[in-house]
């Protein structure tokens, strides 16, 4: 068997050090060689998609992306490591991880522990989405975009407004369009806060929202359509989301 | 902000089931009628006669009080501090009037003698109650100093033994120093709370923990100290300025990507003693750890059960720094 090339991701420099040592002494029973290093989560970002690495051993306490947040990206990509978590000490990502049977280590790692759970994740892979995403205490901060190599972010506090389109949903933000393979409503649950649906095929962020103007259709009923921040594309409002939508701005009369 | 005074009122109530109380009460009660016996009796020999007497009518009234008092006890603590004071006033007058109307004949004591005799009885009575259980408190305090004992984050102690773990096989030197930094902040933490420290020691405490924090975070944390004025014999309640110094790493350092610069100044004004301690702010999103006030809280109550409003705490934000800013009295003496 081929070396199981291995991704560390910490910030601390001596645990990253320390996991090395480690990973060296347990050669005999798990060969091992490190494909790369990342001491905070965007990092793990840019450098692991063209490593290689088939494991990460991941730090969940990170500057930049949380542990759990930082799978889920990862996960969109085609060759995904399978992830081992590790953690100092986090009750509630630990209680997360039993709960979805997710593997994670304690620190400091133990020989043994760190064997085991590396032949375990070797075999079974990346870990499944629906997992990840019921593992998650918060919302992502951002939406990403996988492609062959390379992960796309884009922080979900820039977008403007989502559409579904077929398969699709277009994440609109000042700086462009992103394609992402969400559905809609899971997106709406996620961030409720922070987007309100106008229309059954689109989610506006509230506070993008300026105004709303009357479109007097020709052929189409007459109805609202929703103005917003630095955006020249009118989106119209359904006559079932009007009333929450009209809310969002306690100015907008009829 | 919390107020640190917000529940003295209300533990200032007596517990009237509590079986100390009760037995305070009756003595206490009984004496007052006892000193108005002698009061009201010129001549030696009655006064005896006229307590007896006196007891026909308060006995009944004054166990019927307490047998309310007893079964009403929940919904009294209720109340805020002065309307139960009214209650337990009213009830006391409430049985007077009763035993009185029931049992005049016997005694020949005026409606009105009783009620202001039970009236102001009971005032007096809450009136020492509370006044007990305030000098008391320092019992009180103290177990809740040893609650309010600073406690270090577990994140922190199984990182550092991470971190130590790391150097043995390389820098053994420096693994036998961070293990004894270690040793002295535990040992510091586990110490008894109650009795004031140097200012010294306090700061040989935070530099070794800041050294520990050095080795986990490298270049990322980068500390400043301004301590050329501080007052080193000053005394303080200990592990005041620990914890501070490990939330600024933790909220200020920590979450960040780049380098954190967090400042430590100590400084005496006269016969005040300031302490500053500052660090970056890290903006809500990536990384910004939610904070509970935990310890700001613990710090300020320690803080006060020691100098009461002597002490001052202040947090404010500025300019993406964050800083936490104490006042203390300038006290020297023995530690």
């Amino acid at each position: 068997m081929s070396d199981l090339k291995v991704f560390i991701a910490d910030d601390e420099a001596p645990a990253r050090a320390r996991l090395k040592e480690v990973l060296a002494d347990i050669r005999g029973t798990v060969a091992t060689a490190i494909a790369g290093e990342a001491s905070n989560g965007l990092e793990v970002i840019e450098r692991l998609p063209g490593s290689g690495a088939t494991v990460l051993l991941l730090d969940i306490q990170m500057p930049g992306m949380g542990g759990i947040e930082l799978a889920r990206h990862l996960g969109g990509l085609e060759n995904a490591p399978a992830i081992v978590f590790v953690t100092a000490h986090d009750r509630h990502a630990v209680e997360a991880f039993e709960l979805n049977a997710l593997d994670y280590l304690m620190k400091p790692v133990r020989a043994e522990r760190l064997a085991a759970a590396l032949k375990k994740a070797a075999a079974a892979g990346p870990a499944q989405r629906e997992k990840l995403e019921r593992a998650a205490s918060s919302a992502r901060e951002f939406f990403s975009v996988a492609e062959r190599n390379r992960i796309v972010l884009v922080p979900v506090a820039e977008v403007l407004f989502l559409k579904a389109e077929l398969k699709y949903v277009t994440l609109r933000t000042q700086m462009g369009e992103h394609l992402i393979e969400e559905p809609l409503i899971a997106i709406e649950r996620e961030f409720a806060e922070r987007f309100i649906r106008v229309h059954r095929n689109c989610l506006v962020a509230r506070a993008a929202i300026r105004g709303f103007e009357r479109a007097e259709g020709g052929e189409e009923e007459a109805h609202w359509n929703v103005v917003l921040e630095g955006v020249a594309e009118r989106l119209p409002v359904s006559r079932r989301q009007w009333p929450a939508v009209k809310s969002v701005l306690p100015e907008a009369k009829e | 902000m919390a107020s640190i005074r917000q529940n003295s009122s209300k533990d200032a109530l007596p517990d009237f089931r509590n079986l100390g109380v009760l037995a305070r009460v009756l003595v206490l009660v009984n004496l007052l009628a006892l000193a108005a016996a002698f009061a009201s009796q010129p001549d030696w020999s009655r006064v005896l006669d006229t307590f007896v007497l006196g007891t026909v009518l308060l006995e009944p009234a004054l166990l019927a009080s307490l047998a309310l008092l007893y079964a009403a006890a929940p919904l009294l603590r209720r109340l805020d501090y002065w309307p139960a004071c009214a209650v337990i006033v009213a009830v006391a007058a409430l049985f007077a009037a009763a035993a009185h109307a029931g049992l005049a004949q016997i005694t020949e004591i005026g409606l009105a003698r009783t009620l202001v005799f039970a009236v102001l009885g009971a005032a007096l009575v809450i009136a020492y109650l509370s006044l007990h259980l305030r000098a008391h408190s320092p019992a009180l305090a103290e177990a809740r100093l040893q609650a309010l004992q600073a406690r270090i984050r577990p994140h922190f102690l199984f990182n550092s033994l991470n971190a130590v773990l790391a150097l043995i096989r390389n820098d053994p030197r420096r693994a036998e120093r961070t293990l004894e930094d270690l040793a002295d902040l535990f040992r510091a933490l586990m110490s008894d709370g109650r009795s004031l420290v140097r200012l010294a020691d306090e700061i040989s405490l935070i530099e070794r923990y800041a050294a520990i924090e050095q080795l986990r975070l490298g270049d990322r944390l980068r500390m400043s100290w301004d301590m050329d004025q501080a007052p080193v014999d000053a005394l303080l309640p200990p592990l005041i300025l620990q914890p501070l110094l490990e939330n600024a790493v933790y909220h200020g350092v920590e979450p960040g990507t780049g380098i954190g610069d967090v400042l430590v100044r100590i400084e005496r004004r006269g016969a005040r003693v300031h302490v500053l301690i500052e660090n970056p702010t890290q903006q809500g999103g990536a990384g910004a750890r939610a904070g509970n006030h935990m310890a700001l809280d613990n710090i300020r109550e320690r803080l006060m059960l020691f100098f009461d409003a002597d002490a001052r705490l202040e947090t404010k934000v500025d300019g993406g720094r964050y800083r936490v800013d104490i006042d203390l009295p300038y006290r020297t003496g023995r530690a």
